[in-house]
This record gives C-alpha cells, sequence and structure tokens, in this order.
C-alpha cells in the first residue's frame, strides 16, 4: 500500500511523460500483487499483463507520436485541488458504513454467494467457481462486457483509420 | 530495433512460451485462475511483443490485419451464437445445460465456447488497436 501511494505521488510530481509511463506500469504490478495478497489471482492476471503490459506498450507509442515533456502550467490549480479532496472524502466516508474485511456476515457473503459455492460443484461441475460464476451464472455480463471490447476495438478503427486512409488520398499514394 | 540482437534472440524464445501460456490460462481456466479475458491479453501480448521487436511489417505478414478485424466479430458472434443455440435447443438464451445430453458437460461445453469467444475477440482487439496506433507512427 506504501508503496502504491509513493508511486502516485511521484507520477503526479515528475514531468518527464517517458517516466511516468514507466512507473504507472510499476504502479499496476503493485497493484496486481496486491490483489495476490488479497486472494484474487484472476484479478491480479488481468492488472498485470492489462495494467502493466499493454497500456503501458500503448502509452509508449502515443508518446512516439506527440511529446515527451509535459507542458508545465503556471496557474495553481485550487479549486480542482478542493473538489478532489472533497470527493476523497466522501468516498472515505462512505467506506466507514461498509463491513469488515472478511465479515462472514457482510452483505455480499449471504446473498448469493452460498449458493454458488455450495451448488455449483453439481450445476457446472467446473471447480473454477470464478470461472462458473463468469461465464454461467452471469453469462449476460459476460456477453455485455465482451459486446464492450468488441465496440472499442472498432472505435479504435474507425477513428484512427480513417484519418490514415483520407491522409493517403491527400498524398495521392494508390495502393 | 531490428539490430538489437539479444531482444532478437530472447523474443524468439519467449513468444512461444507466451503464446502457450496464453493457451494454457485459456483452456485451464475452468480449473485454475485465469479465463478467455486474461488469455487474450496475453496472448495479444505475445503478437504485440513480436511488433515491437521483428517490426510492423513482419507482424502484418504473421496476423493480417484485415483476418485479425474479422476474429473481432467472430469471437462475439460465437459468444451469442452459443447463447442462440442453446435457445434453439430448448433452453433460455446462453442456458448451456442443453448443449449436451448430460446438464454437466453441456455446462463444461457451454463455458469452454464461451471463453473461447472472449478471448478470441480480446487478442484481436489488441492486436489491432497495437496496429492501428504503431502505423500512424509509421505514416509521419
Amino acid at each position: 500500500m506504501t508503496l502504491l501511494v509513493c508511486t502516485a505521488v511521484i507520477v503526479t510530481r515528475l514531468r518527464n511523460l517517458f517516466a511516468t509511463v514507466m512507473l504507472t506500469g510499476i504502479y499496476s504490478f503493485l497493484g496486481a500483487g496486491w490483489m495476490l495478497l488479497l486472494d484474487a489471482p484472476d484479478v491480479a492476471f488481468t492488472e498485470a499483463s492489462v495494467g502493466a503490459g499493454i497500456s503501458t506498450v500503448l502509452m509508449l507509442a502515443t508518446l512516439a507520436l506527440t511529446t515527451h515533456r509535459e507542458k508545465r502550467s503556471e496557474k495553481k490549480q485550487w479549486l480542482a485541488l478542493l473538489l478532489v479532496v472533497l470527493t476523497g472524502a466522501a468516498l472515505v466516508y462512505g467506506t466507514l458504513d461498509m463491513p469488515h474485511y472478511g465479515d462472514p456476515n457482510a452483505p455480499i457473503h449471504t446473498h448469493v454467494a452460498p449458493r454458488y459455492i455450495e451448488e455449483s460443484p453439481e450445476e457446472v461441475g467446473v471447480p473454477n467457481i470464478v470461472t462458473a460464476v463468469l461465464a454461467s451464472y452471469r453469462g449476460y455480463d459476460t456477453l455485455g462486457e465482451t459486446t464492450v471490447i468488441f465496440t472499442a476495438g472498432i472505435a479504435v478503427l474507425l477513428l484512427l483509420r480513417r484519418r490514415r486512409e483520407s491522409r493517403r488520398r491527400g498524398a495521392e499514394d494508390p495502393r | 530495433m531490428k539490430r538489437q540482437t539479444i531482444l532478437r534472440v530472447v523474443s524468439k524464445l519467449i513468444i512461444p512460451l507466451i503464446l502457450l501460456f496464453a493457451l494454457y490460462v485459456q483452456f485451464h481456466g475452468d480449473y485454475g485462475p485465469g479465463g478467455g479475458f486474461q488469455a487474450g491479453v496475453i496472448f495479444g501480448a505475445g503478437f504485440v511483443l513480436y511488433g515491437l521487436v521483428f517490426g510492423l511489417e513482419a507482424l502484418r505478414r504473421v496476423a493480417r490485419p484485415a483476418f485479425v478485424e474479422s476474429l473481432i466479430a467472430f469471437g462475439l458472434l460465437l459468444y451469442a451464437g452459443v447463447g442462440v443455440v442453446s435457445m434453439l435447443r430448448g433452453g433460455n438464451f446462453l442456458d448451456y445445460g442443453v448443449l449436451a445430453h448430460d446438464p454437466v458437460h453441456g455446462q463444461h461445453l457451454g463455458i469452454l465456447l464461451v471463453e473461447l469467444g472472449v478471448g478470441i475477440t480480446v487478442a484481436a482487439v489488441m492486436i489491432t488497436i497495437f496496429h492501428s496506433f504503431a502505423a500512424r507512427g509509421d505514416a509521419r
């Protein structure tokens, strides 16, 4: 946790965007390790591969297209700082009502989770309950998530592809 | 980066392992941690590494953009198709129990196909996004 906070602070202080991208990768790795400590290897997996791997590469590709230095803004954004502090305080206040971590009487452990744990071996027959919930009980949700990824891919294609083709046409380079 | 011998040799060693690990995460998701999303990203990362080290032209030869883009749609169609097939066989949408004679086998089959669809879409989207970003850099 301390390391996470340290990395976040350094990221906001640094002006060199290359170092910032690398540090966000480190931040993702730390987050992945933290998830592993919380016994959530699936989330850790995703965080390590998406956060530390793919998005770092994409950010580097973006840097290659733009610039390495962040523009220094002279004005101090006090209103923004105030808003962020207020939102953070509200969120922390909200967590005070939440049950303690690992509390067996928490609502999340008494609603549908016992049924998943007790009956998924007979109903679905898959040892990994996370997979059973994700793909079978919550099949609609996962279908929606896949649709989101599909839409994102199509949107990136539309935005970047059209720009490139118009430029190619502008340069009169038939291919 | 084409002249970095160490990078080329090491990535040639690593890429097959990455792809194999992705397939393991994909098809072993029923038993261990992992599933379509993670496997798709790892598989895509293998291709992205290949593109980074050996250049965009090589990546285009291995994974033709038109083919990868059609895979984006294919993965989602596979997912939705499983739902439609289970409906045609008299169950609810995405009710895998009716896919085989034994409901548990049906669940296995359904989850396998659905995760495969997710994995294909995610991997294809990752490769496509990387490709379109990098191609813009080339066009400059």
